[in-house]
């Protein structure tokens, strides 16, 4: 299971700026990034290289900082690739609650983050579809 | 109950009563106190022209300045070789005022106290560790006087020297604490330091007031101390504590109604609201012989709790102080108290009960946005589920406040901490910003 963490932010300049800083000045390697927004705040969802240390030193910079357990997935880079992968979820009943991709520069496909509310059983979905899940050592340096 | 033929008399017969002792008092003020004179005269009222509790109306009221303007003695009523104690309350101007009892005064208090004692479950057998200040204060004494009456054990430990407080709450089986909640509270915390565990101890019940506390601190009192924590209320002007007590239900304080007349009033417009809405205290003390005190405006802003109980007593109740008039905002027309904020907020799981009200102008109308700060604890991966929240804390404060209000959720801790008194209120209004 990957290690999401979810930040609320409010809407106001420079905010976004900081919480990268802060995560910079830790050296925290941020993977992928994402941002949810409504006209008075965001949700930003970081995955980054050790997200325990990552949640402690946003934390005490003053951010609210939850984690949220995500599904990846490797999709290969044809088209109808993704599609596959959100039919097997869909043909077993399972809600996506939303989703995004990025590109691993030495990977052979894209790569998927699902957030569903059980991974447990979406991860079984899709091995059983013959779709490999990705773990935390596949994405970042795990630190817990 | 100590005195059941009279906590639980028939309202019609309190009507009675309480019009008898009105007159009486309205008649008394006016011959004895020359500032009760001047001011029903300016008034054009006549103290003789009262003739039921509907009148009261017609009476002007007293205030705080009143009594500061009159030190030391100027209020009395009574000559001073009638008087037996004084009892002075500081005021935050540096001005002190002194209100003085006769030995009657001393009795009736000494009864309401062994009355708010007995609401709390005291019997004769209890040993009551009386950890209110004792001296010019009236708190420490009026527990006092009112634990001897009840023939409680009375122990006037007074306040401070806490690890002694400990010490003695163990040593002589107290069963019954009364002290400021927030006492009770460093007792509770300074115990648990010395390695004691007061809910092992005979402790069982707390008597708590002269500063006002939350639904919150009770539950945390109770657990802390393995008590129940009974609220009780008084102010040295009106009395000193007495003059209103929670019972065994804890919902609302019976305020004895056979000494004392409570209306509620709107702070603004200073006319009587119905039971169950809130607006500031008064008081008229009718059976007070050294310092009556006439349609005294408390500043305490609370409401009656309509229905009966079901403890028996047939007095009225005011529910716990909500707040100060000296906060109260006034929103298209309606008051609103920031306090009633802060309450609806220690409700609802996922916010921290850290707000600012930030009022502004849209057009002609008021427009109130509450700031509220997202709990450290609350999972925010999800929008819909923030959105939902919004609308919850709306919904609830919008039914608490009566008026309609956004909401705008912040970042955790975002909202300035204050040792002090809170900013918790931004008033843009005559700025004319939105």
């Amino acid at each position: 299971m990957i290690r999401q963490l979810s930040v609320f932010l409010e809407n106001n300049p420079g905010r976004l700026a900081e919480l990268c800083r802060v995560l910079g000045d830790a050296e925290v390697n941020m993977r992928a990034l994402m941002v949810a927004d409504t006209a008075e705040y965001g949700v930003v969802r970081v995955i980054c290289d050790t997200p325990v240390r990552a949640q402690e030193v946003l934390e005490g910079a003053g951010f609210g900082v939850s984690v949220t357990e995500v599904i990846a997935v490797e999709v290969p880079d044809r088209p109808g690739g993704l599609a596959h992968v959100l039919e097997l979820l869909g043909e077993d009943g399972l809600n996506v609650e939303y989703a995004y991709c990025f590109v691993e520069p030495s990977g052979t496909g894209a790569i998927d983050i699902f957030r569903v509310e059980d991974p447990e059983r979406a991860s079984r979905a899709l091995d059983a579809g013959g779709i490999r899940v990705l773990g935390a050592a596949d994405l970042y340096r795990a630190d817990a | 109950m100590f005195q059941p033929e009279l906590e639980a008399m028939d309202r019609e017969r309190l009507d009675e009563l309480q019009s008898e002792r009105l007159r009486e008092t309205l008649r008394r003020v006016y011959l004895n106190v020359p500032l009760y004179r001047t001011k029903f005269d300016e008034a054009g009222f006549d103290a003789e022209s009262v003739r039921s509790l509907a009148d009261l109306r017609h009476v002007p009221f007293t205030v705080k300045d009143d009594l500061r303007s009159a030190y030391p003695y100027g209020m009395f009523a009574v000559p001073m070789r009638d008087v037996v104690r004084v009892h002075a309350s500081s005021g935050t101007t540096g001005q002190i005022t002194v209100v003085g009892y006769t030995a009657g005064d001393i009795e009736r208090w000494s009864d309401l106290m062994a009355r708010t004692l007995a609401s709390a479950g005291a019997t004769a057998d209890d040993i009551i560790q009386v950890a209110y200040g004792y001296g010019l204060f009236t708190g420490g004494l009026g527990v006092h006087y009112g634990s001897e009456r009840l023939g409680a054990t009375t122990i006037p430990i007074s306040g401070g020297n806490t690890r002694r407080q400990i010490q003695v709450m163990q040593d002589f089986g107290v069963t019954l604490l009364a002290a400021t909640p927030s006492y009770a509270l460093l007792l509770g915390e300074t115990a648990l330091e010395m390695g004691v565990d007061v809910r092992d101890l005979p402790l069982r019940a707390g008597v708590f007031g002269a500063e006002p506390w939350s639904e919150n601190m009770r539950v945390q009192l109770e657990e802390l101390l393995g008590i129940s924590a009974i609220d009780i209320y008084g102010l040295s002007e009106v009395l000193g504590p007495g003059v209103a007590a929670e019972c065994a239900s804890k919902h609302g304080l019976h305020v004895n109604e056979d000494h004392f007349i409570i209306e509620i009033v709107d702070p603004e417009t200073l006319l009587p609201v119905p039971d169950g809405e809130y607006g500031e205290v008064v008081f008229t003390t009718i059976t007070k012989e050294a310092i009556p005190v006439i349609r005294y405006r408390t500043r305490d802003i609370s409401r009656i709790v309509p229905g009966t109980c079901t403890c028996g007593r047939t007095f009225r109740r005011m529910e716990r102080i909500s707040g100060r008039t000296d906060d109260m905002l006034i929103v298209r027309g309606v008051n609103v108290f920031p306090s009633q904020i802060e309450q609806v907020l220690t409700g609802i799981p996922g916010v921290a009960p850290h707000y600012q009200v930030v009022l502004t102008k849209r057009g002609v109308m008021d427009h109130v946005e509450v700031h509220v700060e997202v709990g450290p604890d609350f999972a925010f991966d999800e929008i819909k589920a923030l959105e939902r929240l919004q609308r919850h804390v709306r919904g609830e404060i919008a039914s608490a406040l009566a008026i309609s209000i956004d909401v705008k959720l912040v970042e955790p801790k975002s909202i300035q901490r204050s040792e002090g008194k809170a900013k918790r209120v931004v008033d843009l209004r005559d700025e004319g910003g939105a």
